[in-house]
């Protein structure tokens, strides 16, 4: 069976769009093979930055033909039939058409249709322009002087040449002859850009991949990352050191060379006094090199870097990790300069004393100076949300009335407050957005904040997401609240609500982070009552509170379907008003703890039983009575029913009163018995319509006592 | 290309030789050799060889110098590498030829860059201008880890498509003198080659310019005025394109005061930088600011189009 190399080169490839342009080409390809009515074996996809390749093994040489007949009318048939016939089966005249004989029907037309199979060649040509012209590049370009006239060819950067040769293993394989915007399908490609400049012409995949090694291409990626990594870390260890790994940027760089060796170069151990996060990021994202610890080290950062190089360099590398030694050192200088700027006093100190009048600052403190400049220059949050400094003031307010109900020291969260967004106005955090928080808390441990305000500049921002660790310390857990809460009152009262797929301002993230605080550090909070605070804060806030609240529900929902609880529970738990979200939770544990008891799954089916026959009757508009009256009673067990409802549901008021959830359960599983008694031995439907209307108002007592710890309807099975 | 000039004029002991020795190459190729733009801009895309001369069918291939301002960069004269001001050269285009990444390579070659000893790269780089309203795709060009180039494929300049597409390449000349000169700080560059006495370096030139720039620029400036400024020149920049407006009476419908009216639209961007560093933009702000450039960038370009050299033909 043949084989098909397919070789798309083009200029230099973005790195991060590499591997799943590989993959697209071999789903487009192999898709439109098979629904061309070809088979294949094997297909496997590799890239390079100047090159995507695709080796299809096992490929049938020819769609089968295929033959059908259509059945027309009969011979005897007016002309109208056999015009409509031949239109349907697409002859030109009737006498194309085979006459067939039926015992019963007699004579009939039929016309015997044959579509002979296509050679693969012709459905390769056929398909590679159409999947080149529509390629789902995430972004693309045209070029040249056919970018003159519209609809020219777009590519990720330009296509350069194509490769295309089909055969059997024992034949010699033949291009597959087709042309796209002046690009000719051939059998010549080009090896590594300096090492190997001259024209390579290839057969077929094997002698394809071993001619590019020998012109110093790697085309497998994921040999490149083995390369990498193993001599990278080798390097390092030669030299005593760790490479600090990371599999983004392996996979990036190896991305960015067709020939990877492996350098090292060094910096000044003086930017050793960067924090190492800095030194990475300043590393990593400018350069695309390996930072590296010294051996069993901790945390600590050594000055030595590694770089990847995409030539073998005549003078072994000397040149080029010297070179890369210098930009790392610039950008270092940067970063030392961005570090020690931010720790340093700004120069327009007499400017910023009315803000930090405003918020208690210190301008004698580089942290304060940076929360006065914060505000002083009105940088906005949102437009229809106001400053910064603005909302920094509300978070204030906020976090102050909180920490009595987190119970953190209010001074120390105010402080906390006040400097949790100063940061945003530091050179670091302009330059890696990402350290927001991180460096607010070496700043602020710098000019000599307390422990835990220090931590709430970082730890105010978490939880960022369902696995990321929840604050715990009172004062970071005060301001996390307030700035979220402050966020969603804020978004909701301009009515910039998450809709579907689309949450800009990550609101369903800001919400599941408030539930998790408070429920994995088991803070009650109402928060029907902290919403009126914070809404007062916005025009048009109040009346938004309950569409909130459904929010947190749904947020809190999604959080203990993750953690395993069974959603009917929780559904039969929260009603529209339940604000707090840890009385909802622990109902629900209380709940689930019932249902696992005997007691618990007969009660259930007691009430069920009760509900639906409750359900019918008032669909037959039966009669039920207001109240029950004693006075009705024929049976014992009714008697008994009664009674027990009625102790029950005192038991597990008063229960719920305590906020002890598992007594109210147990109050409610008291009724397991009488409930089962009832049904055994009394008949609802009793002829006298006084005492049937009786019985069931006895059922919507059971319901209206379990009602007050759960919706028991809602509950499944 | 062998280097056949006086020691002196040598890239890798003169500053002012790489400028020659890029402009040798480029004349050789077939490139117009102009003079900087005699405005303050950001960057070399601003001076109109390219902004204008991007739009329309016409062919045109342009290679210059042009000083570029960056009032936000500036460190006192006390970092080695940023600059306030400094000189990109500026090689344009139009349509792209099919070798282009070759003759980069090339011009690299004639200045002293050995690809086999040196590691030289093309990384990703979206270039996005949002103030000219501007974007294409292409490359950082890297030398052992720095990036010394800036290589674009022009798709969209003043809000209009690119028919056909402009190559573009910004080469940072500090940078790359460094590099083949192999000093660490820019104001040791040898400026014109000569040693001993003669010897002029980067810092003798510009060293004093840089510290009482950035002064000006992050503390000095006078606020009101450019804020000022920047109403007046989007004003004018309207006014002119107005002025110009092809008439209905016109026998070609030629617009008649584009260069002029773009000259308002390179004031407006640069006295927005200053205003920038100054830090007295704020973010939202800064957006809108931004936006209001762009919107005469854009007229600019729709004018430019009414014009001959934007391609419009003699009825």
């Amino acid at each position: 069976m043949p084989d098909l190399l397919l070789e798309l080169r083009s200029e230099e490839i973005p790195a991060r769009m590499q591997r799943k342009a590989a993959g697209d080409l071999r789903k487009m390809l192999t898709d439109g093979l098979v629904e061309a009515g070809l088979t294949y074996e094997a297909a496997r996809e590799y890239w390079t930055p100047r090159r995507l390749a695709l080796d299809i093994r096992g490929l049938t040489p020819r769609s089968k033909d295929i033959r059908e007949e259509i059945k027309g009318p009969s011979t005897t048939a007016p002309e109208q039939a056999v015009q409509g016939f031949l239109r349907k089966a697409g002859l030109s005249s009737i006498a194309e058409a085979h006459i067939h004989s039926d015992p019963k029907k007699g004579d009939f037309y039929v016309a015997h249709i044959s579509k002979p199979g296509r050679a693969a060649e012709e459905i390769i040509a056929e398909l590679v322009p159409g999947i080149i012209k529509s390629f789902p590049w995430p972004k693309s370009m045209r070029w040249g002087p056919a970018s003159a006239k519209p609809g020219s060819l777009r590519w990720v950067r330009p296509l350069q040449s194509i490769v295309c040769t089909f055969g059997p293993e024992t034949e010699e394989p033949v291009v597959v002859d087709f042309e796209i915007d002046g690009i000719r399908a051939g059998n010549v490609t080009y090896g590594h850009r300096f090492h190997a400049p001259g024209a390579i012409t290839v057969r077929r995949f094997d002698d394809y991949v071993a001619k590019l090694e020998a012109a110093k291409v790697v085309l497998d990626a994921d040999r490149r990352k083995e390369i990498i990594l193993h001599d990278a870390r080798n390097i390092a260890f030669a030299n005593g050191l760790d490479l600090v790994e990371d599999e983004g940027l392996l996979e990036e760089v190896s991305g960015l060379v067709e020939w990877p060796i492996v350098l090292m170069g060094e910096f000044e151990q003086d930017f050793l006094t960067i924090p190492g996060e800095v030194i990475r990021l300043t590393i990593r994202a400018n350069q695309k090199c390996f930072v590296t610890r010294p051996q069993g080290a901790g945390e600590d950062l050594s000055n030595r870097f590694i770089l990847v190089a995409n030539i073998e360099a005549n003078d072994g590398g000397k040149e080029i990790a010297y070179g890369n030694g210098k930009v790392v050192r610039a950008r270092l200088s940067d970063a030392l300069y961005f570090w020690k700027t931010d720790q340093g006093d700004l120069p327009d100190l007499d400017q910023l004393r009315e803000s930090a009048a405003k918020f208690d600052l210190d301008l004698k403190k580089p942290l304060d100076q940076r929360m006065a400049r914060l505000d002083h220059l009105n940088v906005t949050f949102h437009a229809k949300l106001g400053t910064q400094g603005a909302r920094v003031e509300r978070i204030k307010r906020l976090a102050e009335e909180l920490a009595p109900v987190v119970g953190a020291d209010p001074a120390l969260v105010a402080r906390a407050a006040v400097l949790a967004k100063a940061d945003l106005q530091t050179e670091v955090v302009g330059e890696f957005p990402e350290l927001q928080g991180a460096m607010g808390r070496k700043y602020a441990l710098l000019q000599g904040e307390h422990a835990s305000v220090a931590a709430a500049a970082e730890e105010h921002y978490k939880p960022q997401g369902p696995s990321d660790r929840v604050p715990t310390d009172p004062v970071s857990v005060a301001v996390a609240l307030a700035d979220k809460l402050d966020t969603l009152t804020g978004f909701w009262a301009i009515d910039e609500k998450p809709t579907g797929s689309k949450d800009p301002f990550a609101l369903r993230r800001a919400a599941l982070g408030v539930v998790r605080i408070l429920i994995e550090n088991r803070i009650r909070l109402s928060l029907t009552s902290v919403f009126a605070k914070a809404f007062a804060n916005f025009k048009g806030g109040a009346d938004q509170s309950s569409d909130l609240l459904a929010f947190f529900h749904d947020r809190l929902k999604a959080y203990l379907r993750d953690q395993g609880a069974r959603h009917d529970l929780i559904d039969a738990v929260i009603t529209p008003q339940s604000d707090d979200l840890l009385q909802i939770v622990r109902r629900v544990e209380a709940l689930g703890s019932l249902l696992d008891t005997e007691e618990g799954k007969n009660l259930l089916a007691g009430t069920k039983r009760a509900a639906n026959i409750l359900a019918a009757e008032e669909k037959k508009k039966t009669l039920v009575a207001e109240t029950v009256e004693t006075a009705l009673f024929r049976e014992e067990a009714e008697k008994k029913l009664n009674a027990a409802v009625n102790q029950a549901e005192k038991e597990a008021g008063q229960a719920i009163q305590n906020e002890d959830f598992s007594a109210a359960m147990l109050a409610l599983s008291v009724l397991r018995e009488p409930v089962d008694s009832f049904f055994e031995g009394v008949l609802v439907n009793d002829e006298d319509q006084a005492v049937r209307a009786n019985r069931l108002a006895l059922l919507a007592r059971i319901r209206t006592a379990t009602d007050q710890v759960a919706d028991f309807s809602k509950i499944v099975g | 290309m062998t280097i056949d000039i006086p020691a002196h004029m040598h890239p890798s002991r003169s500053f002012q030789g790489l400028i020659l020795t890029l402009h040798n190459y480029w004349a050789d190729y077939g490139c117009l050799i102009l003079q900087p733009y005699d405005m303050e801009v950001g960057a070399g895309t601003f001076h109109p060889a390219t902004t204008l001369r991007a739009l329309g069918p016409l062919p045109w291939n342009a290679a210059y110098v042009q000083p570029s301002r960056r009032p936000k960069d500036g460190r006192y004269g006390e970092n080695p590498n940023r600059l306030q001001h400094y000189y990109q050269y500026q090689v344009i285009l139009k349509p792209n030829p099919p070798n282009l990444q070759e003759l980069y390579l090339g011009s690299l070659e004639a200045i002293g860059v050995d690809p086999l000893l040196h590691d030289i790269r093309f990384v990703e780089d979206d270039w996005e201008s949002p103030t000219l309203g501007a974007w294409g795709l292409g490359w950082e060009c890297w030398c052992d880890g720095m990036e010394v180039s800036q290589f674009t494929y022009f798709q969209q300049v003043c809000g209009i498509e690119c028919a056909p597409v402009a190559g573009e390449l910004t080469y940072g000349l500090e940078r790359l003198a460094m590099y083949v000169q192999g000093v660490d700080n820019v104001y040791d560059l040898n400026f014109n080659g000569r040693e001993g006495a003669e010897k002029v370096t980067y810092g003798d030139v510009f060293l004093q310019a840089e510290q009482e720039y950035s002064r000006h620029n992050f503390e000095f400036a006078n606020t009101a005025m450019l804020l000022r400024h920047f109403e007046d020149a989007e004003a004018e920049c309207k006014a002119l394109l107005d002025a110009g407006t092809p008439k209905p009476s016109d026998n070609l419908p030629m617009h008649r005061m584009v260069f002029p009216a773009y000259d308002q639209c390179i004031k407006a961007s640069h006295v927005f930088n200053l205003l920038d560093a100054r830090g007295v933009i704020s973010v939202t702000e800064r957006q809108s600011y931004i936006l209001r450039v762009r919107n005469l960038a854009k007229a600019c370009g729709e004018a430019f189009l009414k014009t001959r050299a934007g391609g419009l033909a003699a009825a």
